[in-house]
């Protein structure tokens, strides 16, 4: 087994998800057979090989420092599941 | 003919010439989707009231001569660009009753060219999938046989186009979600070169991926929206500063002095004998044509899909971590602490295959398996753009099939993710290498289903396949072909 259940719960707690025992089992599954099929990456020496990240240098993309409309407070509220007019609600935490 | 049967560039010359209006167009796409939609899925909102102003506007516009080139022309968005004032899904519970507060570049710039958008077409949650089955909001069926799929992600989009509900879509390809489901349903889709079309806007999937590109029913209408849609954006820091040709300028006939390269490892025995047969049949055609065929090779394509899905999900479970109830979307109310709140809100709010995704990238992010999965695979994806610089030192333009198969039946493989995402294998790699990919409808299947002939070209070399995907399109003469629907 390339991953156990116990490796799915934790990356699910990571990623924050909650994953019924169905769930949990059946991803565990399919999870280790996908796992399984990339290891054939291993045939290949990369030791050598710079990793792209992106197909061209994506580096420091400046745009002039002009300032511009934003959104609204209400636009930017306008999809919140919970609020008060000006901030987003969450439950307490302290 | 009725109107909805016509091509962006036969409407666009009625409406010139006095013989239709926008309204009338738009009109005749409504009672389209009224008469077929219910069955075919390809929308999710459609805003007839909106589409009708819009409408009248374009022949307002048209009468003062201020007409642009989408001037009056039906159009739907794939459910993950932003377009002001309407619901953005993704396809996705956790997004279902998201409004999104402003206009995609790209929408921004149909709209600037005058297009109608009638509204959302139906995808994949998240784009993820290869069928447009993962859709929280009804799955699109494939309009030449509607037990089969429609292909994904760009699923609505595709069966849109092809059953005439709409003249062309604005789809988004990240693994082949263009392409793939233009080639199913016998269509032109066109996946441009990494940066060459803005994505601000784009609900981010995998993004050193993801790009926008047009589904159409001809090579003409496909270079009419590249020219509407392609170029520099300043709010897009990916965005390439590269002129931007006019593309409808490249569709002359003839290919001499062009060489077509036949990539060996396209060709393998898993490919359908059909499928074969018809990408065979193309080549053939292109050679009539003038064009000069050399077989070259990409070894590392057995590669792809493992490179790709240790990527795309990575990128995704990085993109995918802004969902979690709090600044909008779907909350988990019975949730009393932040962190059951986030767990809940995500867990009902995605479906099972955005679950494995972001699991799976989770998985190669996390610590002690950095190396050996999200960097192993980036330096593979090196040895891919290697190939391809090699391929295109010997050859203009590479031809293979989009996919192994034709369409299958919905709800084959369902249970088996691994099968779904190998038949991704000839797509993914233009993705990987940012190169520019297009779909031309081949041929039909005996069994009537459409096949795609893929162009795939070297960066920024669009209008070579525009050139190439014209010619094909002019000796095959596919694009008459009714739907019996």
């Amino acid at each position: 087994m390339k991953i156990s259940k116990e490796q799915v719960e934790h990356v699910a707690h990571l990623a924050r998800l909650t994953l019924t025992e169905e769930e949990l089992e059946q991803m565990t599954g399919q999870l280790d057979n996908i796992l399984s099929y990339v290891d054939k990456l291993d045939e290949l020496d990369t030791s050598a090989v710079v990793p792209t990240s992106h197909v061209f240098s994506v580096c420091n993309a400046f745009r002039e420092d002009i300032v511009k409309e934003s959104l609204s407070r209400n636009d930017a509220l306008m999809n919140a599941p919970q609020h008060d007019g000006e901030t987003f609600l969450v439950p307490r935490i302290i | 003919m009725k109107p909805y049967q016509l091509t962006i560039t036969e409407a666009c010359a009625a409406m010139n010439k006095g013989d239709l209006t926008a309204v009338a167009l738009t009109e005749s796409c409504l009672a389209r989707i009224a008469e077929v939609d219910q069955d075919l899925h390809a929308f999710v909102t459609v805003d007839s009231e909106g589409a009708l102003r819009q409408a009248a506007a374009a022949d307002a516009m048209r009468q003062e001569g201020s007409a642009g080139l989408l001037c009056g022309i039906p159009v739907s968005i794939k459910d993950l660009l932003a377009t002001k004032g309407q619901r953005m899904t993704c396809g996705s519970k956790i997004l279902e009753n998201y409004i999104a507060p402003y206009d995609a570049t790209v929408v921004e710039k149909v709209r600037n060219a005058g297009a109608v958008i009638l509204g959302k077409a139906t995808m994949d949650e998240f784009a993820m999938g290869s069928t447009s089955e993962t859709c929280a909001f009804g799955v699109p069926r494939n309009p030449w046989k509607k037990g089969y799929v429609a292909g994904g992600s760009s699923g609505g989009s595709a069966v849109g186009v092809a059953s005439c509900e709409c003249f062309a879509s604005l789809g988004s390809d990240t693994g082949g979600s263009v392409r793939q489901p233009a080639s199913l349903c016998g269509i032109v889709g066109m996946k441009p070169t990494y940066g060459r079309v803005s994505r601000y806007g784009l609900t981010a999937f995998a993004s050193s991926l993801d790009q926008v590109g047009p589904l159409c029913r001809s090579v003409a209408d496909c270079a009419l929206m590249m020219n509407v849609i392609s170029g520099y954006d300043p709010m897009d820091s990916t965005s390439v500063q590269q002129p931007v040709p006019d593309y409808s300028a490249y569709l002359v006939e003839g290919l001499k002095g062009l060489r077509v390269g036949v990539p060996r490892e396209y060709f393998t025995k898993g490919l359908n004998a059909e499928v074969h047969a018809i990408v065979q049949n193309s080549i053939a055609v292109l050679k009539d044509r003038g064009a000069e065929i050399v077989e070259v090779t990409l070894p590392h394509t057995e590669y792809c899909v493992a490179v790709y899905y240790l990527i795309a999900p990575s990128e995704a479970s990085s993109n995918l971590a802004r969902y979690d109830g709090v600044h909008y979307g779907f909350r988990d109310k019975q949730a009393e602490t932040l962190l059951e709140m986030y767990k809940g809100s995500r867990s009902k709010g995605f479906g099972p295959e955005v679950k494995r995704r972001i699991l799976i990238g989770t998985y190669a992010l996390s610590s002690g398996y950095y190396d050996a999965y999200y960097k192993k695979a980036s330096q593979v994806r090196t040895l891919i753009l290697n190939d391809f610089k090699k391929a295109f030192a010997a050859c203009d333009v590479l031809v293979s099939p989009v996919t192994p198969t034709p369409a299958w039946p919905m709800g084959e493989n369902a249970d088996d993710p691994l099968s779904v995402y190998l038949s991704d294998i000839l797509t993914l790699s233009a993705n990987l290498a940012g190169i520019p990919g297009m779909s031309v409808p081949g041929g039909f299947t005996e069994a009537g289903l459409p096949v795609g002939v893929q162009l795939q070209g070297a960066h920024f070399q669009e209008e070579v396949l525009l050139k190439v995907g014209f010619n094909l399109e002019q000796a095959l003469q596919l694009g008459k072909r009714d739907l019996d629907l």
